[in-house]
């Protein structure tokens, strides 16, 4: 990526943070990114972000887990080899299916959250040796951060987010 | 101020008037610092245990099953009496985390990050007992569904065992990634504090690069919210299918219907009280007594109280039952239990598991920090008995009177329970030097509706 000037505009509390968000959007500026040390309520809402599809993703990942429970015990229990056991003999899967429903409900509940997992941190580019961007270290401890393009008038936009209660402003380059 | 609005009846939640930074300081704190004496005290003891052990799995797995004090009419005793015991203890930090949050008890956030360590590190000492039992551990992986070496024969789905394998593999792992990504914000505060080059590199590692941006937190807050829903059906599920264990079978005192509800309800009972034994200590050694309050511990022993009487209704349903089904045999296996020979084990889980926990009625009582240490130990001993009960006194009197037996465990059968509670606390207490042991960064969003320090001065407005 090509750099570019950014302003980084710091809050040391959450409702001074959702109050800027507003004002900083209704003078029109696009606010690139918030890094914040906690979740903050309504912020996705007030950065018009759209929801998040993890849930969805989660109940196909469910639906395949009863799928491959379904075909695997069918597979090992009914076609492979049948076996009487206890005087239940294999016959059709719908019959046996009593015993079979634990693991259905475990695999779909398996397949459900770590498949889900698995999206969230591919989604948000969230893994081992990943390389922390939060542009500063006190963002996960006390400090709110707004990242806003500096465009062409910087002094206007410092002006602005002065008033709206930012403790600290400062101009970089984003890498 | 109006969105963190709380009413002034509930009591705070972090006390000491904590602001943000300090939050950071206090979890950051015993990870930062250095390990006082008490803990290399603690530490060694736990390690000793440990190593005991392993001594004794080595000369079980080198000699055989016969170096525990199993007979031909006592097949399972304490081996899977412990791993009942484990797997029951892990539930509260999964109910803690899950159950607690689809309700938005906020009194969760202080204590759930150690009660989801002690879940993964109890399920993993019950794991333990199945696999030494088979007396060849090298070859556990038979459990898992592959032919073996000659084609096609499988694992039997039909047996509860089986379930078994799948609900504790499905257990521990759906909570080590709900644990781990909880902990991601939290280990990133960690990273962004360390001065030291090393433990910069660890929590780098371990926090995967977590930044917090708007859209990360949205995703975050998602994902624990559905975990939260697929891991309590998940719990009741565990406990439930390890009761199938014996509710399949057709042991006079194992039959019974009600096992599943019973042994969940124990499960949670003996969770709780573990979480109370190991967070009593906690907030005292760590200084968090701001974030482990009163208040949770009293709520955690209203939670021991009323589960401990739905195990006490379900052990005097198990009597009627057994009198109204007019089946000798049932009838027999409970009188005796009551008055067998193991009668004393039946009323220490009577005392420990039914009559001790009512103290909690009394306000004064439940909210003593000694009081509540001391039952919570009570209480973990009278579960282990409700297994040893169930499990032991059904079988030691079987169909022909001429094997009816006693049970005494060896030292072998001792030392591997004594070295799970050791590996236990090894992890445990590793863990608290390590990791961040409460979830700062859900305390910091509700420090604003349950701080002291904010709700103070959200009165004073009134």
């Amino acid at each position: 990526m090509s750099s570019q000037k950014v302003v980084h505009a710091f809050y040391t509390d959450d409702d001074v943070l959702l109050d800027a968000v507003k004002t900083v959007q209704d003078a029109h500026y696009h606010i690139e990114e918030v890094f914040t040390p906690f979740p903050v309520h309504g912020l996705d809402k007030a950065l018009g972000l759209a929801p998040t599809r993890l849930a969805i993703t989660s109940f196909m990942y469910g639906i395949v887990g009863v799928c491959v429970a379904t075909v695997m015990m069918n597979y090992i229990m009914i076609q492979d080899w049948p076996q009487d056991i206890g005087g239940k003999p294999s016959f059709t899967y719908i019959q046996n299916m009593p015993a079979f429903v634990p693991i259905m409900f475990e695999l779909t509940v398996f397949f459900a959250a770590h498949l889900m997992v698995l999206t969230f941190y591919m989604r948000s580019r969230l893994w081992p040796f990943k390389q922390a961007e939060n542009p500063d270290v006190r963002t996960t401890d006390d400090h709110f951060l707004m990242e806003i393009p500096a465009g062409d008038d910087v002094e206007a936009l410092q002006t602005l987010l002065k008033e709206t209660g930012a403790v600290e402003i400062n101009l970089t380059e984003k890498h | 101020m109006g969105s963190h609005y709380e009413a002034p009846i509930r009591k705070p939640l972090v006390t000491g008037n904590k602001s943000y930074h300090d939050v950071s300081v206090d979890v950051a704190r015993p990870v930062e610092g250095r390990a006082n004496k008490q803990w290399w005290i603690v530490f060694s003891i736990s390690l000793a245990a440990f190593l005991w052990g392993i001594g004794c799995i080595i000369y079980t797995i080198s000699t055989g099953i016969g170096t525990w004090g199993l007979n031909k009419t006592v097949g399972w005793a304490w081996d899977i009496t412990n791993f009942v015991w484990w797997v029951g203890i892990g539930h509260a930090g999964t109910l803690i985390s899950a159950v607690l949050l689809l309700f938005r008890q906020k009194w969760r956030m202080g204590i759930n990050r150690s009660a989801e360590a002690m879940t993964i590190f109890a399920v993993m000492q019950a794991g333990l007992f199945p696999l030494v039992h088979m007396g060849r551990p090298w070859l556990g992986y038979w459990v898992f569904p592959i032919p073996n070496q000659f084609g096609s024969l499988w694992v039997n789905f039909n047996s509860p065992l089986l379930w078994d394998v799948f609900a504790i593999s499905t257990y521990l792992s759906v909570s080590l990634v709900f644990w781990w990504t909880g902990l991601l914000p939290d280990f990133a505060m960690l990273r962004d504090r360390a001065v030291k080059p090393f433990q910069k590199k660890i929590y780098a590692l371990v926090s995967f690069g977590w930044s917090g941006r708007a859209k990360d937190w949205q995703r975050f807050e998602e994902v624990s919210l559905v975990l939260a829903g697929l891991a309590t059906p998940l719990v009741l599920s565990v406990h439930t299918i390890v009761s199938f264990d014996f509710a399949t079978s057709i042991i006079p005192g194992w039959h019974t219907t009600i096992f599943p509800p019973y042994f969940v309800a124990g499960a949670v009972f003996s969770g709780f009280a573990m979480v109370n034994t190991l967070l009593i200590i906690m907030r005292k050694v760590c200084n968090f007594e701001d974030y482990i309050t009163m208040q949770h511990i009293e709520l955690m022993n209203l939670v021991i109280m009323l589960t401990g009487s739905i195990v006490g209704v379900a052990y005097i349903t198990e009597l009627f039952m057994a009198w109204y089904s007019g089946v000798e045999y049932e009838q027999y296996a409970f009188l005796n239990r009551a008055t067998g020979p193991y009668a004393w084990a039946y009323w220490s889980m009577m005392i420990c598991n039914v009559f001790s926990p009512q103290f909690m009625w009394i306000k004064k009582l439940r909210r003593s920090i000694m009081f509540s240490f001391i039952i919570s130990i009570v209480v973990n001993i009278g579960m282990w008995f409700e297994r040893f009960v169930i499990i032991v006194t059904s079988l030691h009197r079987d169909y022909l009177p001429s094997s009816w037996t006693m049970f005494s465990p060896t030292f072998v059968d001792i030392g591997i329970f004594i070295g799970t509670i050791g590996f236990f606390f090894v992890l445990f207490l590793l863990y608290a030097r390590t990791f961040p042991v409460i979830a700062q960064a859900e305390i910091k969003s509700i420090l604003k509706s349950s701080g002291d320090k904010y709700k103070k001065t959200s009165e004073s407005h009134e």
